[in-house]
């Protein structure tokens, strides 16, 4: 090939620049907004569940409010609790989803070898998470107030502060998932859909964590989740914020986050030292 | 502050000489040494052909020199930054199409196109798809989902994908391996102009030994995780006595002819004068 050579100082006119990392962040964003811009099926798949679960446990607590005293001082406890609860779910099948979207798509290469950092990566799927939760979410709580007129929204700021918490800990699970899929293949997908359960019987969403075995309540109470569905009852039974519940959630879900994001860059890092960020994918 | 980013950012990015430069990388999982203690470098301007059969080593080099896979050692610095340490540096000056690697499936053309554009920062992505779109012959398909796509078109929307932050170093793989003959001779000389007309330097993996003799400056022969012969493609043919590369290939593959190490000649291709 005889191509003159260019000088050295010549560059392309428009030469992109190092993107900034909001930009590489929103280009990711800009690709699962994109693809549930062009399959509604999964957006109204998103929605499903949350509602027939409200649907289902709304006619549970009418039931309920004649048969048990407990539920009857505090109407609402169910229907938040499955919320709540809910919220937790999809921020981690949100999170994980979106990362197997990138599996499954065979697309995890391109992104590996584009300017966009690991942590980079982790934010976008977060957001992703973010934005799939509350799809999910909002119409169900319409239909709580509609059907049983019940209100999420009546827990006031505090649910800020819930939503929070279980955010940051559907994330930590999320990024649990997500390394042990980068580790063992796709073979662990599953996971994405049962990890949730195996904290479900000892966050005590539905019962308070007394019920629990003492052995069991050890447990629970290292899991930012029990204190976030025991501070919930105290808002809807005793009227009152319980900050050290909040505290310990939030304390809680610092370690979970971290340990959980350094074993994902760490998973990450493996793969790309075991060469699996080509090979992974259908 | 802010004039000091903005000084940052307009100041035009270096661009060494020798755009690859690898020293002893080496490859192993467990026992089996994939790569074996490489060493080349590869200049702005050129064509380079990583030739071989399958399990030679040529894709583990090129994920390598793309950040994608940890060297077990060695060296490998890209546009003069540290491949294992500062890849982040310039990865928005590389780009790659391989078959090992899709575009989601169920986006459209223009969709992925405008994705890989704001991933890699682009200013006006718009203008730049539009470009590729008239270059490539896109417009056809481009409202379709790249799933839903022939393996000509996809191939097509790939390369598209490679050029659409105009990269410093190209990496391709099998660029040309699903196009009718028509389509992939079209392509190679679009490469060609690409090149004319960036400097850009193209590290290319391929079986057709055509397009390599017609593409490529120099060629790197593997054998083994090794390399065991390079040159330039006429070079090649004339050390072995052969009238094409397909013929050179063989010879290197069945152990034809054997170049001792030795006598291998070094590795230079062609960054004169600008080193």
């Amino acid at each position: 090939m005889n191509s003159p050579m260019p000088p050295l100082d010549q560059t392309s006119e428009d030469f992109p620049q190092s993107p900034g990392r909001r930009y590489r962040i929103l280009a990711l964003l800009l690709r699962h907004i994109y693809l549930m811009q062009g399959s509604w099926p999964r957006v109204l798949e998103m929605m499903y569940w949350p509602t027939i679960q409200i649907i289902l446990w709304g006619f549970m607590t009418e039931f309920f409010l004649t048969h048990s005293s407990w539920v009857a001082q505090a109407s609402g406890v169910l229907i938040s609790a499955v919320l709540l609860w809910d919220m937790l779910f999809r921020a981690q099948l949100g999170f994980s989803l979106s990362f197997l979207e990138e599996l499954w798509s065979r697309n995890i290469g391109n992104l590996a070898i584009s300017p966009i950092r690991p942590w980079e990566f982790l934010t976008g799927l977060m957001l992703m998470s973010l934005l799939r939760t509350i799809i999910a979410i909002i119409p169900a709580t319409f239909v709580a107030i509609l059907l049983y007129e019940t209100s999420i929204y009546d827990l006031g700021l505090p649910l800020v502060a819930f939503f929070a918490n279980l955010m940051l800990m559907g994330w930590a699970l999320g990024m649990i998932v997500c390394a042990l899929i980068l580790r063992v293949g796709l073979g662990a997908e599953s996971m994405a859909w049962l990890v949730i359960f195996l904290i479900a019987p000892v966050s005590a969403i539905y019962y308070p964590v007394t019920v629990l075995p003492e052995w069991l309540q050890t447990v629970a109470w290292s899991l930012p989740t029990a204190p976030v569905f025991e501070g919930m009852r105290s808002v809807l039974f005793e009227g009152t914020f319980r900050e050290d519940l909040f505290t310990r959630a939030l304390s809680l879900n610092a370690v979970y986050f971290s340990v959980s994001a350094l074993l994902f860059l760490w998973s990450w890092r493996d793969s790309r030292r075991r060469g699996k960020l080509l090979d992974i994918g259908e | 502050m802010l004039g000091k980013r903005a000084e940052k950012e307009e100041t035009p990015p270096f661009i060494p000489s020798a755009v690859i430069d690898v020293q002893n990388l080496t490859k192993r999982y467990g026992d089996v040494t994939v790569v074996n203690d490489l060493s080349f470098k590869v200049h702005r301007g050129t064509t380079v052909a990583l030739l071989g059969g399958n399990g030679a080593g040529k894709t583990t080099t090129i994920s390598m020199l793309m950040g994608v896979l940890l060297p077990t050692s060695g060296s490998i610095r890209v546009l003069g930054e540290n491949m294992i340490r500062d890849r982040f540096r310039i990865m928005h000056r590389i780009n790659f199409s391989s078959p090992y690697v899709d575009m989601p499936k169920r986006l459209s053309v223009r969709q992925n196109l405008m994705f890989f554009a704001r991933l890699f920062g682009l200013k006006k992505p718009r203008d730049r798809i539009a470009e590729l779109v008239n270059d490539l012959q896109l417009k056809d398909f481009l409202k379709r989902p790249v799933g839903t796509l022939s393996a000509g078109q996809k191939t097509r929307v790939s390369v598209a994908k490679a050029l659409i932050n105009r990269p410093d170093i190209l990496f391709l793989d099998e660029p040309t391996a699903s196009l009718d003959p028509d389509t992939a001779d079209w392509l190679r000389s679009y490469l060609e102009d690409y090149q004319r007309q960036s400097g850009a330097a193209i590290m290319l993996a391929s079986h057709n030994m055509a397009e390599v003799e017609r593409l490529c400056d120099h060629v790197l022969m593997m054998k083994n995780g090794q390399i065991v012969d390079n040159g330039t493609p006429e070079g090649l043919l004339e050390r072995y006595g052969r009238t094409n590369m397909e013929e050179v290939f063989l010879d290197i593959a069945r152990d034809r002819q054997k170049i001792e190490p030795d006598n291998l000649p070094e590795f230079n291709n062609g960054g004169q004068g600008h080193e």
